[in-house]
């Protein structure tokens, strides 16, 4: 019943074309700086590298990606810390 | 001052020849004169779709090569006296033609022409070098499909690393009722994506398939929504200001009377 309200209102759940945009927008950014799975990989391990001289890290949760932020792009990390590492 | 279109896409089967075919017709019923080139060598097809695959003598890689002029292997259209063909070869490759050669013939051209149209290969390798290097337009086909616009994107920053400045976009094969219920990428979407000027959004039309058959462009149909796109398309490259075709948008009593009418 809620699935036919919501036709009937013009609303339901991501429409595929709205997907697409997504995807495409995704997909763009990489295209566009021209940067390599094989690339981002090494990124991700030198930061992973610099990061682990002060901090512990969780590298199974950690995430790092390309995206859009309005007119320029952004490399955005989301690195979760376990402790600090204490200077002796 | 004559102009050289190229007209390109990156991905196959998007439309670049019916396109050029269209394009080209409808600037020479405007009283252009008009050359098409195809730089499809190896897979040509525009000859066919201005139905002139039988009168091919010569091709553009006779001319290239110097065996003979430009004008030997130029095909005039039966019925558009201000249209040319110049097709290329079948049995070469692309590697037959480079851009110094095609460069070198449309300055040629040019003093002939009021228009030169060069139809690009699929692809962004040589033949697609070959074909922009004259250009000092390029249009760009793409379709509303993830696919497509991911290669228009490519081949515009390819257009642009080759410093042409004046690209636009003609958005094809466009199903209304598709973008309507949000299951297909709308002009809204591309636009945001790709920011080049849209000179074109054509329906997709069933119309094209039997132009083809025929060996007649969709713009010389009346009864073709696509060929109603291609004359818009024509009057805005000669500076025209023409609205795009509105699609009619499902209102909220259509969706309710559909509901009812699946009920």
């Amino acid at each position: 019943m809620l699935d036919v309200l919501k036709r009937v209102f013009g609303m339901s759940e991501k429409k595929s074309g709205t997907v697409a945009k997504e995807r495409l927008q995704v997909v763009l950014i990489h295209d566009r700086a021209s940067i390599s799975p094989e690339i981002m990989e090494k990124i991700k391990e030198e930061i992973i590298g610099v990061l682990s001289k002060y901090m512990n890290i969780n590298r199974t949760e950690m995430e790092i990606s390309l995206e859009n932020d309005s007119d320029s792009v952004a490399l955005v990390a989301n690195i979760p810390v376990n402790s600090m590492r204490h200077a002796k | 001052m004559s102009q050289i279109i190229v007209i390109t896409s990156g991905k196959g089967g998007v439309g670049k020849t019916t396109t050029t075919a269209n394009i080209g017709v409808g600037l020479a019923m405007r009283g252009n004169k008009v050359a098409l080139i195809d730089t499809d060598t190896g897979l040509r097809n525009l000859d066919l779709l201005l139905g002139l695959e039988n009168r091919i003598l010569y091709d553009l890689v006779d001319v290239t090569s110097g065996r003979v002029q430009y004008k030997k292997a130029l095909v005039r259209h039966k019925k558009y006296e201000n249209l040319y063909l110049l097709p290329t070869s079948q049995i070469k490759d692309k590697s037959a033609v480079n851009p110094e050669q095609l460069v070198k013939l449309c300055e040629e051209m040019k003093k002939e022409f009021d228009f030169i149209i060069i139809d690009c290969p699929a692809g962004i390798e040589q033949g697609f070098k070959t074909a922009i290097a004259a250009a000092d337009t390029a249009i760009v086909v793409t379709m509303p499909e993830i696919s497509a616009v991911r290669d228009a994107d490519k081949i515009i920053g390819e257009l642009g690393r080759a410093d042409k400045e004046n690209v636009k976009l003609i958005v094809n094969r466009i199903r209304p009722q598709m973008v309507e219920k949000g299951d297909m990428l709308d002009m809204g979407d591309i636009d945001e994506i790709l920011s080049v000027a849209c000179i074109g959004q054509i329906p997709d039309d069933e119309k094209v398939v039997v132009a083809t058959n025929r060996g007649e462009p969709a713009i010389t149909m009346s009864d073709s929504v696509a060929g109603q796109a291609y004359k818009n398309i024509v009057a805005r490259l000669c500076g025209e200001n023409v609205p795009f075709l509105k699609p009619q948008k499902e209102g909220f009593f259509a969706r309710l009377k559909k509901l009812f009418g699946l009920l």
